[in-house]
C-alpha cells in the first residue's frame, strides 16, 4: 500500500519537473497536436491517414534533425549551416545518378560519394567556426547562404550530362527538380513495408534513422563523446583537463555536416526528388526548431529531443492543413509554420545559458 | 566646539553576508580636506566597507549593514552608487569604467554633457538636446587642471596609455562639482613612478580645495607620503586609527598582516630536504591581472610549498601559466624532463595536476554529474574507466566504475549530496570544492597545484579541504604547491611559503617565520 | 627619408586593408563595364534610380549599428509596416504625394509597435542580436501573412475588391500603385542629357542625412554610442542601457517604414508577400560592399555602397551571359555575392573582436629580455 503511495507521489514529481524541465511553449506545442488529433476524425479527415503522413514525414526529416546534435554537443550551437551539408548530400547524389549507377545502388553510391565532400566542406566549415567562437549562429547561416547560391551556379557549370537531369534544350545545367524513379525512390521506405488499412509503415526509413540514431548514442558514450560534450558544456574545463578543443569542435562539425548530407539522400529516398538550387536554402530552420520543440536549448541535446522534436514538429505541419480546411475553409497552415517554428527559436535564443556567463 | 560636525562618521558599522561576518564594530572620522590611507591585506573588510560607502546594490541586495554612516551630519540611506554620488561621494575603481571609442572629454562628462536646448527637443524631449561642445571643453578641461596631470582632452580612450586612463577617471570625479569625498581604490597600481609622484601631489591639492580623500593602496610608502591619518584593516576589524607623523611603515605592516594567535613551530615538520622535482626559470606568465615577470622557483619532492602574496601580484599567474591555461614562456623542467609551455595535455601526461582557483569557470562542468566531473580528467588522461570492445578502437564509457569512484571520494571527502548523478551546480562551494579536489586525486598526480582552495568557503569545509590536502601529501607523498591569499593558512600546512610581490618572487621563508616578515615581503615590490 | 616613406606604404597598405571590400568591387565593376557593354547613360540613369530607390532604406540601418546592436536584420519589421500602411492607403484610393504621406503618418504607430517588440526581444538576447533579429524577421513575416491573407477583408474591412484575393478575403499577390507611381520622384524631376534626376527625393534623402548628423550630436545619440561600445560602463554612468536599446531599434524600424514606402512608390507595384523578405539582405549587403562594418558605419559607406552594389547588381547578369553564355549565371552571381560579402563583414567584425581580446605576452617577454640585458 505504502509503495503505491510513494510511486505515487513520485510519478507525480517526475509530473512536476518533467512539465518544468519541457518549458511552456513545449506544452502548447504537444497541446495543439494533441488537439489536432482529436479534431482529425471529427472533422472528417481519415484519421490513419494522418498518422500515416505524420510518420511518413518523420521518417524524411529525422535524419536532418539528428545532424544537429554532435555541434549542440561541442557548444558550437544550432547549425544553420546545415545547407553546406545538404550540398554535399546533392553532389553525391547528382553524381551517383550521373555515374550512371540506379536502383538500391544508386542510394549507396550516393552516400559513398557524399561522404568526401561533406568531410573536406566540414573541415573548411570548421576551421572557419574555429576562428571565430562566439559568433558561430550568424555566421553559420550566411555561411549556408553562400554555398548554397555558389553551388547554383556549379550546378549550372559542372559537365553534367545525363539527359534525365539536365535541361533538355540546352543539353547543359542540371534541372531544378530530378526525379528519382527509378534510382532511389522510396528505396528505405519499401524495405519492410507494413500496411494496416491505411496505416503505412515506412519500416526501412525509421530502421536506417534508428541505425544512425544508435550510433550517435553509442558514439556520445565514447571517451572521444565524452570529451566533445564537456568541451560543449565548458571549453576551459575540457582545457584544462588536456582536450583540444578545437579538434574537438571540428571533429563535431564535420559529423554535423556529414549527417545533413546522409539526411537529404534520406529526405530525397522519400520525396523521390532531387531539390537543386535554392532549395536547401530554407532547411536549416526547421530542422533548428524541430530540435528546440523537442527540448534541447542552445548548448544541450539529446537523442530523445531529436525524435520528440522531430514528431511534433513534422505532425503540426502535416496535420494542420487537412484539419484545418475541413474545419474552417482556411489553410492557415504555411503561416502556422512559420510563427511556430520561429517563434520557437526566438525563444531559445532569448533563454540565458549559464555557461556563457 | 562640541557643535562641530566631521564630514563622514561611522558608528558601528558591521555587515555580513548570509552569516559570513566580514566586517564588525568599524568606528571612523574624517574631516573635510583630510587624507585618509585605507590599507589592509586582501579580505580584511576594505573593499566591502568602500562599497557601503558607496552605496554599492551588491550590500543591499545582501541585507543592507548594521550600523550608521553619517556624512555631514545626516544619516545616509543610499540605495544605489547614484545616491552617493549626488550627496558627493566620488569612487575611482580599481577596473577602468571608461568608453573605449571616446575622447577623455566625453568620458569625464560621460552623461552628464551640458547641453543646448532646440526646437526639437522642446516637442520629443531632453534627449534631443544637442550636446554643447564647447562648453563640455570648458568643463573637461577645469577638471583636468584641477588634477595638475595633463592629459590631452580630445584624445581617445583606446589610444592612451594606461596612467592617463587612470588619471581620466580622477578627472570625472574632479568635475562633478558637489565632490566632497573621493574614494581612490589602488589608483597607483597601473601608473609609472613619475604618475604616481604627480596623482600624490593632485591629492594633496584636492585636500587644500577641501575634498576629502579616501586612498586605497598597498604601497605604504605613499600612505606616509600623503595621507593625514592612517586606518589598518585586519580580518573585519578596524585595528589601528593613527596619524601618519605618528607612524612608520613598519609598525604599519606588523599591524596589516600581525595576528595574535602564533604558529606553534612544533606542530610543523622539519620542511624535507629532498631534491628539486620541479625547476621553473624565468617564467613569464600574461594572466591578465595576474601578471608573472621572470620568476625563477625550485620545488622540492615531497614538500607542500606556499605561494601567497597580495591580489594581483602575480601569485596566481605562476600555476595557470604552468599548466597551460595562460599564454607563457620560459622553461619548466619536471623530474628531469623539461615540460612544453601552453600545452596542458603535456603537463597533465607528466602527472601534474591542478585545482584551478576559478571553480565555477574552469573547474566544473556545472550542467553535468558529480560522476563526470570527477572522473573526466583521468578518463581523458589515463584511459581510466574505460572499457574497450574491438582490440581498443572503441573506448566505452564505464559508467560502474565511474560510480563506484566518485562514491569513494563523496565518502573520503565527506562530499555532501544526494547522489553521484546530481549536477554539479546545484552544490555550495565548499562541496563543489572537494569535487574539484577529488577530480585531481583521481588523476592520482605526481604533483599537485591547488590555487586558492578555500576561497569563499565557510569554516568547516576549510578545515576538512586543508586537512585532505595534507593528507594526501603526508600518505601518497605526493608534492603539493597551494596558492592562497590568506597567509594564517599556508602558515598551517606548508613547509616553506613564497611571497610574490609585483609578478616577482620576493622571497621564501619557512612557515615559522614570524608574520611581519612576510608581510614586509608582501608590500616590497608591489606595482 | 627612407622612414617616410616607409610610413606612407605602411599607411596606404593600412588604407587597402580596411577597404578591401570596397577596392574589390571597383575591381570586378571596373571589369564588367566593358564586357556589358552598356552604354554610360543607360548605366547613370539606373544608377540614379536605384538611389533614389534605395538610400533611404539604407539610411535606416546606421542608428542600431551606431547602439552597438549590429546590423539590424529587422529592418524588415519596417518594411512590413510601410506595406501594411500602403495597403490601407491604395484601398482608400488616396493616391498621389497626399497617399504617400499618408502611408507614411498611418505606418508610425506600426512600425513603433513592431519596434519596440523587436527592440524587447534583442534586449533579453544580448550578445546574439544579429541572429535573433535575423529570425525575428522571419517570425514577424508570419504574423504578417496571417494579417494581411486571412484578416483582411475578412475582419479588417476592406473595401475595394481589385485588391482582394477572388475568394473574398486576404490582399492579392500584387497591389497596383500605378496612381501613385514616381509620384515623388516626378516632382521637381529634372532631365540632364538625357539622365532623369528625381530631385524631390534626392532632397529628402539629403534631409534625412543631415537628420543622421544631428542625431549624432544629439545627447540621445551620444548616450547610444556609449550603450554600444560599453553596456556596463554607460550604466554605471546612469544611462537607461535597455531603454536606449529599444529607441534606437525603433528609430530604425520608423525609417525602414519610410525607406520601403519611397522603394514601392518608385517600383509603382507591391509583390505583397515578397517584397520586403529580401529587402533587408540587399540593404545589409550594399551597406558593407560601401565599406561599413557591424560596429561603424557612415552615410558616406551608404552612397558608395548603394553605387558600387547595384553596378554589380545590373552588370553582373549581362556580363555573365556574355562570359558563359547563360544569363542564369549572372543572377546567381550576384545573389552569391551579397551572401559573400556579409558572410566575410561577419567573419571579419568576429576575428577582430577576437584579436582585440588577445593578449600581449611578446611584450613581456620583451620586457624580461631586456631585463636580462640591463643586468648583464
Amino acid at each position: 500500500m505504502s509503495d503505491l503511495r510513494n510511486a505515487g507521489t513520485g510519478w507525480q514529481e517526475r509530473l512536476v519537473s518533467a512539465y518544468k524541465s519541457f518549458g511552456l511553449p513545449r506544452m502548447i506545442i504537444a497541446g495543439m497536436l494533441v488537439v489536432l488529433l482529436i479534431a482529425a476524425p471529427l472533422v472528417g479527415a481519415n484519421f490513419w491517414m494522418q498518422i500515416t503522413n505524420v510518420i511518413n514525414r518523420f521518417s524524411w526529416n529525422s535524419v536532418l534533425v539528428l545532424a544537429m546534435v554532435p555541434m549542440v554537443h561541442s557548444g558550437c550551437g544550432l547549425n544553420f549551416g546545415l545547407p553546406l551539408g545538404i550540398i554535399s548530400g546533392l553532389l553525391g547524389a547528382t553524381i551517383s545518378l550521373e555515374m550512371g549507377f540506379t536502383g538500391p545502388m544508386s542510394f549507396v553510391m550516393a552516400i559513398l560519394i557524399a561522404t568526401p565532400f561533406a568531410i573536406l566542406f566540414g573541415i573548411g566549415y570548421g576551421w572557419l567556426l574555429n576562428k571565430i567562437k562566439g559568433g558561430e549562429m550568424m555566421i553559420a547561416t550566411y555561411v549556408g547562404f553562400s554555398s548554397v547560391s555558389f553551388m547554383c551556379m556549379m550546378w549550372l557549370l559542372l559537365p553534367y550530362r545525363k539527359p534525365d537531369m539536365v535541361w533538355g534544350y540546352a543539353g547543359t545545367g542540371l534541372r531544378t527538380t530530378i526525379s528519382l524513379e527509378g534510382y532511389y525512390d522510396q528505396i528505405l521506405a519499401k524495405f519492410l513495408q507494413i500496411r494496416i488499412g491505411s496505416l503505412v509503415i515506412p519500416t526501412g526509413s525509421l530502421l536506417f534513422f534508428a541505425f544512425l540514431a544508435f550510433l550517435m548514442w553509442a558514439f556520445l558514450h565514447t571517451k572521444t563523446g565524452t570529451a566533445m560534450t564537456a568541451v560543449g558544456s565548458n571549453p576551459v574545463f575540457a582545457k584544462a583537463a588536456g582536450i583540444n578543443v578545437d579538434k574537438m569542435r571540428m571533429l563535431s562539425v564535420v559529423l554535423s555536416t556529414w549527417l545533413a548530407a546522409i539526411g537529404i539522400l534520406v529526405y530525397q529516398q522519400g520525396f523521390g526528388f532531387i531539390q537543386l538550387y535554392m532549395a536547401p536554402f530554407n532547411m536549416a530552420l526547421p530542422a533548428v526548431s524541430a530540435i528546440l520543440i523537442g527540448g534541447a536549448s542552445v548548448n544541450k541535446a539529446s537523442i530523445a529531443n531529436v525524435i520528440i522534436g522531430t514528431i511534433l514538429f513534422q505532425g503540426i505541419v502535416t496535420m494542420t492543413p487537412t484539419v484545418m480546411n475541413n474545419a474552417i475553409h482556411m489553410d492557415i497552415s504555411e503561416v502556422l509554420r512559420m510563427v511556430v517554428s520561429n517563434g520557437m527559436i526566438l525563444y531559445a535564443l532569448t533563454r540565458k545559458t549559464e555557461a556563457k556567463s | 566646539m562640541s557643535d562641530h560636525v566631521p564630514l563622514l562618521e561611522m558608528k558601528k558599522v558591521a555587515k555580513d553576508f548570509f552569516g559570513n561576518q566580514v566586517l564588525k564594530d568599524i568606528n571612523l572620522k574624517l574631516e573635510a580636506g583630510e587624507v585618509l590611507g585605507l590599507v589592509g591585506e586582501n579580505g580584511a573588510g576594505k573593499s566591502t566597507l568602500m562599497k557601503i560607502l558607496f552605496g554599492m546594490t551588491e550590500i543591499n541586495e545582501t541585507g543592507g549593514y548594521d550600523g550608521e554612516v553619517l556624512f555631514n551630519g545626516k544619516v545616509l540611506h543610499f540605495t544605489s552608487p547614484f545616491d552617493a554620488l549626488a550627496e558627493g561621494i566620488g569612487m575611482v575603481h580599481q577596473e577602468f569604467s571608461l568608453i573605449p571609442g571616446f575622447t577623455a572629454t566625453e568620458n569625464i562628462l560621460l552623461n552628464r554633457e551640458p547641453q543646448k536646448k532646440s526646437v526639437v527637443s522642446e516637442v520629443f524631449g531632453e534627449r534631443l538636446n544637442t550636446l554643447d561642445r564647447k562648453s563640455m571643453k570648458q568643463k573637461a578641461d577645469g577638471a583636468i587642471d584641477k588634477m595638475g596631470m595633463h592629459i590631452d582632452g580630445n584624445m581617445v580612450i583606446a589610444d592612451m596609455p594606461v596612467g592617463h586612463k587612470q588619471f581620466t577617471e580622477i578627472a570625472r570625479e574632479l568635475s562633478k562639482e558637489q565632490l566632497k569625498l573621493l574614494i581612490l581604490d589602488e589608483p597607483t597600481a597601473v601608473l609609472t613612478e613619475q604618475e604616481a609622484e604627480v596623482l600624490l601631489q593632485s591629492i594633496r591639492g584636492m585636500a587644500s580645495r577641501g575634498i576629502a580623500v579616501i586612498f586605497i593602496t598597498h604601497r605604504l610608502h605613499e600612505i606616509m607620503s600623503v595621507c593625514d591619518k592612517v586606518v589598518v584593516m585586519r580580518d573585519g576589524v578596524l585595528v589601528h586609527d593613527v596619524a601618519a607623523k605618528d607612524t612608520s611603515i613598519p609598525e604599519v605592516t606588523r599591524w596589516m598582516v600581525g595576528r595574535s594567535v602564533n604558529i606553534d613551530a612544533q606542530t610543523h615538520r622539519k620542511p624535507p630536504e629532498t631534491p628539486t622535482i620541479m625547476s621553473i626559470r624565468k617564467l613569464w606568465v600574461d594572466m591578465p591581472g595576474e601578471t608573472v615577470r621572470n620568476v625563477s622557483l625550485d620545488i622540492r619532492e615531497g614538500e607542500i610549498l606556499g605561494i601567497g602574496g597580495l591580489a594581483g601580484q602575480g601569485k596566481l599567474g605562476i600555476p595557470n601559466g604552468i599548466m597551460g591555461l595562460y599564454n607563457a614562456g620560459g622553461q619548466v623542467t619536471f623530474d628531469g624532463k623539461e615540460i612544453p609551455l601552453n600545452a596542458p595535455r603535456r603537463c597533465l601526461d607528466s602527472q601534474l595536476a591542478f585545482v584551478s582557483e576559478d571553480r565555477r569557470g574552469v573547474g566544473l562542468l556545472l550542467d553535468e554529474s558529480l560522476e563526470w566531473n570527477i572522473a573526466f580528467p583521468a578518463m581523458q588522461i589515463h584511459n581510466k574507466f574505460l572499457k574497450n570492445y574491438l582490440g581498443g578502437l572503441i573506448k566505452w564509457r564505464d559508467e560502474k566504475a565511474i560510480g563506484e569512484v566518485t562514491r569513494k571520494y563523496i565518502e573520503e571527502l565527506q562530499i555532501k549530496c544526494t547522489s553521484s548523478k546530481q549536477k554539479a551546480k546545484q552544490l555550495s562551494g565548499g562541496n563543489q570544492q572537494k569535487v574539484c579536489l577529488a577530480k585531481a586525486f583521481a588523476l592520482n598526480p605526481k604533483f599537485l597545484f591547488v590555487s586558492e582552495p578555500t576561497r569563499g568557503i565557510d569554516v568547516g569545509a576549510k578545515a576538512l579541504v586543508l586537512e585532505a590536502l595534507k593528507k594526501f601529501n603526508r600518505e601518497n607523498g605526493v608534492t603539493v604547491v597551494m596558492i592562497s591569499s590568506e597567509l594564517e593558512e599556508l602558515r598551517q600546512i606548508c613547509d616553506r611559503i613564497a611571497i610574490v610581490s609585483g609578478g616577482r618572487i620576493a622571497g621564501i621563508l619557512p612557515a615559522t617565520s614570524s608574520s611581519e616578515d612576510f608581510g614586509t615581503l608582501m608590500v616590497s615590490k608591489v606595482v | 627619408m627612407n622612414k617616410k616613406q616607409n610610413n606612407a606604404s605602411g599607411r596606404l597598405l593600412n588604407f587597402l586593408g580596411e577597404n578591401s571590400v570596397p577596392i574589390m568591387f571597383v575591381i570586378i565593376v571596373a571589369i564588367c563595364i566593358p564586357i556589358s557593354g552598356f552604354s554610360p547613360k543607360f548605366l547613370l540613369n539606373e544608377i540614379i534610380t536605384r538611389m533614389g530607390r534605395n538610400v533611404f532604406l539604407i539610411l535606416s540601418l546606421l542608428i542600431p549599428i551606431m547602439a552597438g546592436m549590429g546590423l539590424n536584420f529587422g529592418m524588415t519589421l519596417g518594411a512590413m509596416a510601410g506595406e501594411i500602411a500602403l495597403i490601407f492607403v491604395s484601398d482608400w484610393q488616396i493616391w498621389g504625394i497626399p497617399g504617400i504621406i499618408l502611408a507614411m503618418i498611418l505606418s508610425i504607430p506600426i512600425s513603433v509597435v513592431m519596434g519596440i517588440m523587436c527592440g524587447k526581444i534583442l534586449n533579453a538576447s544580448k550578445g546574439r542580436e544579429m541572429i535573433t533579429s535575423y529570425i525575428i524577421s522571419f517570425f514577424t513575416n508570419g504574423l504578417y501573412q496571417l494579417l494581411v491573407l486571412y484578416m483582411m477583408g475578412s475582419i479588417i474591412p476592406i473595401i475595394h475588391s481589385s485588391i482582394k484575393l477572388p475568394r473574398g478575403y486576404g490582399i492579392r499577390q500584387t497591389v497596383g500603385l500605378l496612381n501613385m507611381r514616381q509620384s515623388l520622384d516626378n516632382l521637381l524631376a529634372l532631365r540632364i542629357a538625357g539622365v532623369k534626376i528625381p530631385v524631390l527625393t534626392f532632397i529628402i534623402i539629403a534631409l534625412m542625412c543631415l537628420v543622421i548628423v544631428w542625431f549624432r550630436r544629439t545627447k540621445l545619440g551620444q548616450d547610444m554610442r556609449a550603450v554600444g561600445q560599453d553596456m556596463e560602463v554607460a550604466r554605471d554612468a546612469g544611462i537607461d542601457v535597455e531603454r536606449t536599446r529599444i529607441i534606437s531599434i525603433v528609430i530604425s524600424t520608423v525609417l525602414a517604414g519610410f525607406g520601403m514606402i519611397i522603394y514601392l512608390q518608385n517600383m509603382g507595384d507591391m509583390a505583397t508577400y515578397s517584397a520586403h523578405s529580401q529587402i533587408g539582405m540587399f540593404c545589409i549587403a550594399a551597406l558593407l560592399v560601401g565599406g561599413a562594418s557591424v560596429d561603424r558605419a557612415s552615410i558616406g559607406n551608404v552612397f558608395l555602397g548603394v553605387v558600387l552594389f547595384h553596378l554589380m547588381f545590373i552588370l553582373a547578369p549581362t556580363a555573365g551571359a556574355k562570359i558563359t553564355g547563360d544569363t542564369m549565371i549572372g543572377e546567381y552571381f550576384r545573389v552569391f555575392i551579397s551572401y559573400g560579402v556579409i558572410t566575410v563583414a561577419l567573419v571579419m567584425y568576429e576575428t577582430k573582436k577576437r584579436k582585440a581580446k588577445a593578449g600581449m605576452g611578446h611584450l613581456l617577454e620583451a620586457a624580461q629580455r631586456e631585463e636580462e640585458k640591463a643586468n648583464a
